[in-house]
């Protein structure tokens, strides 16, 4: 899922202060679970929003509402008369969801309440965890599944640098060296051939290297 | 002068395991605590979430108080150990906004603590009143809608 997290309070007012009207929008997706642009987290913005703008003074409205997914136009439907009785939308989408909203209400100011931060999972209670940087051409059925590109701090594609320290990170040694972690997997898993294999540079062209890319499926256009 | 007179309204969100039960005691007891305090029964202060607390202090609660089971006592095993959290969490959150951060408080009370009970109402009363009305009340009273 994609992970995110919200802005401060004083930075958010920031962003908003100058609208009378404001709607506050969540997302139902990856955000809702990543507990960072949900519905609760929209009551709590909001909340957190009019007390700050009563405290300074300023005649700021904030409503609530959250649809079921920002990055899709179906559900973007849903809220259309909401939003145009408001001065402008704080979406509580990731950057993705922002920006659909942005691009469906041309003439309506559209503002990211949250910083997107990666691709992840849950790893446990609280804490989220970068898995995929999304490089658009996967290698990970070379690596036993651990990304060396996302997990290793120095993209080390291969072999480890040879700076970890206990098993651990040179770089952030709180973070297990990922070149021990796909060691580890592909001795588990009878591969451990795929290490004598050097890879050649990897191909960046599919990664953002020429701007935001685009998937095409002609048997699914109309 | 004014803070001496002020007579805070705070929400109390009561564990029914035992603060509430403790409350009920003081009752029994005939043990006074101030008459601040407007209790909420809650099955679990692991039920509450931050929106509650916010949305307390948003429509005029001067306070907030949580009272949880003793540590290690939860009936639901760390119900109040998951509230304390959420009750930290909205105390940075209020610094952000720029209330005062003491205007909630998490407490841990077992259901046979009927004077303690009361004099931690009575403490958090006193910490509210010498902090003031709540700040937002300055400014007129506050609105929230839910249009979806
Ligand atoms: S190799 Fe690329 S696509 Fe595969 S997990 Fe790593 S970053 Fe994501
Ligand atoms: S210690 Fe391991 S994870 Fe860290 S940079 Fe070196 S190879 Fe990568």
């Amino acid at each position: 899922m994609i992970v995110a997290q919200r802005k401060t309070i004083p930075d958010l007012l920031a962003i908003v202060e100058k609208h009378r009207k404001l709607l506050v929008l969540g997302c139902g997706t990856c955000v809702t679970v990543c507990l960072a642009g949900g519905q609760r987290e929209v009551s709590i913005i909001s909340s957190a929003l009019r007390m700050a703008a009563k405290l300074k003074g300023l005649p700021l409205e904030v409503e609530e509402g959250t649809i079921e997914r920002q990055c899709d136009n179906v559900f973007l439907e849903q809220a259309a008369d909401t939003i145009k009785n408001h001065d402008a939308v704080l979406s509580l989408g990731c950057g993705a969801g922002v920006q659909a909203l942005a691009e469906r209400y041309s003439g309506k100011p559209v503002y990211a309440g949250l910083d997107t931060a990666f691709i992840g999972i849950l790893e446990e209670r609280g804490v989220w965890a970068e898995k995929c940087a999304a490089c658009g051409a996967c290698m990970l059925h070379l690596y036993g599944g651990i990304c060396p590109v996302t997990r290793c701090a120095k993209h080390m594609l291969n072999g480890p640098c040879s700076g970890s320290r206990e098993d651990h990170c040179e770089v952030d040694s709180a973070r297990p060296c990922a070149w021990q972690l796909i060691y580890e997997r592909l001795k588990s898993i009878g591969q451990l051939d795929e290490l004598k294999k050097t890879k050649p540079p990897k191909n960046w062209r599919p990664s953002l290297a020429g701007g935001c890319r685009t998937i095409v499926r002609e048997d699914h256009r109309v | 002068m004014e803070t001496e007179t002020f007579q805070p309204k705070i929400v109390a969100f009561c564990c029914h395991y035992c603060a509430y039960s403790s409350a009920d005691l003081a009752g029994s007891m005939r043990i006074q605590y101030p008459p601040n305090v407007r209790i909420i029964r809650t099955p679990c202060t692991g039920r509450l979430e931050t929106e509650y607390f916010m949305k307390a202090l948003e429509t005029g609660a001067d306070g907030v108080l949580v009272a949880g089971c003793l540590e290690g006592g939860c009936h639901f095993v760390e119900g109040n150990l998951c509230a304390r959290r959420r009750v930290n969490y909205t105390r940075d959150l209020l610094v952000e906004i720029g209330i005062e951060k003491d205007r909630i408080r998490m407490v841990n009370i077992s259901a046979a603590m009927a004077r303690p009970l009361a004099d931690t109402i009575a403490d958090m009363v006193e910490t509210v009143r010498k902090l003031g009305p709540n700040p937002i009340k300055r400014n007129g009273s506050s609105k929230s809608e839910n249009p979806s």
